[in-house]
């Protein structure tokens, strides 16, 4: 009976979620918020609540989030990081600071603690690389001048993730203050050391993963993810980043390989993240966060478009460029839903988890179209411009 | 003509140039394959006017249409590099013995050593044609061989 129970209730979750995917594709826009919303029609206090696949659905989430991050690393390679670290720090601090400070402060005004003002300073800091890129390839700006800065951000900000996450797992694991110091000096360490096999031995580990069928090749690759994913998350690293050091250590000729077998995985895994945190949130708690959420929200766009002002004029590019750029990184996303997660499973405010649910939700649905806006502004930008210039020549 | 290269972290290579009349064009080429043809817009020289997805198929083919007319090029340039090879197009003039007749019928490999490599129609290119290609009046036959054997198949498609 209960088998039949989880199958029929976890066929409808998955399929619900293809369908509601399909409307985001007519839509034009991310499936990430609709996910979402899906997983708060269903969860604690939703219309149907679901109970037999919760397990299933808990591990298949921890997954997803392994998952996401190994895919992200494999879009990487070392020396991308480095040679974006190194042409664009300066912008990469200020993007996280600017985006950042704003979220840690509201953490602090709405009594989450210092604890949960890390977590929101992390939740508002970063863009979706997910739905950026989508969003740049869907509007035909891959070849923009601005989208190189674009990117760079975005490798930036999933390199500061990776310092930042077994920070905050750190943290959340901690009790005191001397004890949360040294987690996080242990993280970090653990952090430096794997960063440094992933850069010099990377092509070592490619090779034992590497050679058999496309199956074998899965099995192996998927195996290696959760195993170094279950050591790091025992060291307080967090899972998530030792997936994409993982990652990021097998980019080269195998990535591609790696990256089309996981992809579909990948896919099926972070939806059920997605929908899960979704699930775990009560809908009943985001009417009391949805002023902040908005307020978080305006602040968000406002810093946001400053970054990409700054970023896109240190590459040369003309006005209309800098809005385009900086309306681009407007939308989050995964990651901010992954440090929510975190927070609320270690036991931060609830509240945490409904503010980040309706911040990601406004934010994910909003940034694609304030990017799609920013394209007429820019052509009507360029033609203001050339008949001002004309009258002055007259 | 300076090509750009540039990282596209996550996406792949962009490579674009500014033509001598000043139009800005690049292609993107993906790590799975496919290519982005961009051409850039004349009022906002930092975004793209259009914007061309192409396969891999595709873009091979594009390539080729525009690398065709530089075969010809090639093998002009090829005539300096290689010493005792000649290249020449041979116009075929209505009075010929072959117009209408096809490659095959003229054997011209077999009867003067020297091989058609392209065929140039109404400024179309016909490269390496087949035995079965007819030829019409005003056709350029171009023909690679030595001295003796590019003169003997102008010979031979003039008078037979």
């Amino acid at each position: 009976m209960h088998t039949a129970a989880l199958l029929i209730e976890l066929g409808a979750v998955i399929f619900g979620l293809g369908l509601v995917g399909r409307l985001a594709g007519r839509l034009g826009i991310s499936p990430v918020p609709l996910y979402l919303l899906a997983g708060l029609a269903f969860g604690a206090g939703g219309v149907v609540p679901l109970n037999a696949p919760e397990g299933f659905l808990d591990a298949a989430s921890e997954i997803g989030v392994v998952m996401l991050l190994l895919l992200l690393g494999l879009e990487y390679s070392a020396g991308d990081l480095l040679g974006n670290l190194r042409r664009q720090a300066p912008v990469g601090v200020l993007d996280l600071l600017l985006n950042g400070l704003p979220g840690a402060a509201f953490g602090l005004l709405l009594g989450f603690g210092p604890v949960g003002a890390l977590a929101m300073f992390g939740i508002t800091a970063v863009s979706s690389s997910g739905i950026v890129a989508k969003v740049l390839a869907d509007l035909g700006r891959l070849g923009n001048r601005e989208t190189p800065s674009v990117l760079g951000i975005l490798v930036l900000e999933d390199l500061g993730m990776a310092v930042y996450l077994p920070i905050l797992t750190a943290v959340l694991a901690a009790s005191g203050v001397w004890e949360a110091t040294g987690s996080v000096l242990i993280a970090l360490a653990c952090l430096a050391v794997a960063l440094v096999v992933a850069l010099r031995w990377g092509s070592v580990i490619s090779k034992f993963v590497s050679g058999g069928s496309g199956e074998v090749t899965l099995l192996r690759v998927l195996g290696l993810a959760l195993l170094v994913a279950g050591v790091a998350e025992q060291l307080h690293v967090s899972a998530a980043v030792g997936a994409f050091l993982l990652g990021i250590s097998l980019s080269n000729d195998l990535a591609p390989e790696a990256h089309h077998r996981l992809e579909p995985l990948r896919d099926l895994f972070a939806a059920v993240f997605f929908v899960s945190f979704g699930l775990s949130t009560d809908p009943s708690s985001l009417p009391p966060v949805l002023l902040p959420a908005l307020v978080l929200v305006v602040v968000g766009v406002v810093t946001k478009l400053v970054t990409g002002w700054v970023a896109a004029r240190r590459a040369g590019i003309a006005v209309p460029g800098r809005i385009r750029a900086g309306a681009a990184l407007i939308p989050r996303g995964e990651f901010s839903i992954v440090i929510a997660g975190l927070a609320t499973a270690a036991g931060v405010d609830a509240r945490l988890a409904a503010l980040a649910a309706a911040y990601v939700l406004v934010m994910a649905v909003l940034g694609p179209v304030l990017a799609r806006f920013a394209d007429p502004w820019a052509r009507a930008y360029v033609r203001r411009q050339r008949e001002k210039a004309a009258t002055t020549a007259r | 003509m300076d090509l750009e290269e540039t990282k596209l972290p996550g996406v792949g290579l962009r490579h674009d140039f500014t033509t001598a009349r000043g139009r800005r064009i690049g292609v993107i080429s993906t790590r799975g394959g496919e290519r982005e043809l961009l051409v850039y817009s004349q009022d906002d020289p930092d975004a793209c006017h259009a914007v061309v997805d192409l396969d891999g198929d595709e873009a091979e083919v594009l390539a080729e249409l525009l690398g065709q007319p530089r075969v010809i090029e090639r093998l002009a340039r090829l005539r300096e590099q290689i010493e005792g090879l000649a290249t020449e197009g041979i116009y075929l003039e209505d009075s010929s013995p072959y117009v209408g007749k096809t490659l095959g019928d003229a054997a011209i490999r077999s009867r003067t050593g020297a091989s058609v490599v392209a065929l140039v129609r109404n400024g179309e290119v016909v490269p390496s044609p087949a035995p079965s290609q007819q030829f019409s009046s005003g056709d350029k036959i171009v023909v690679v061989g030595t001295q003796e054997g590019v003169r003997a198949t102008a010979e031979l498609l003039h008078n037979g």
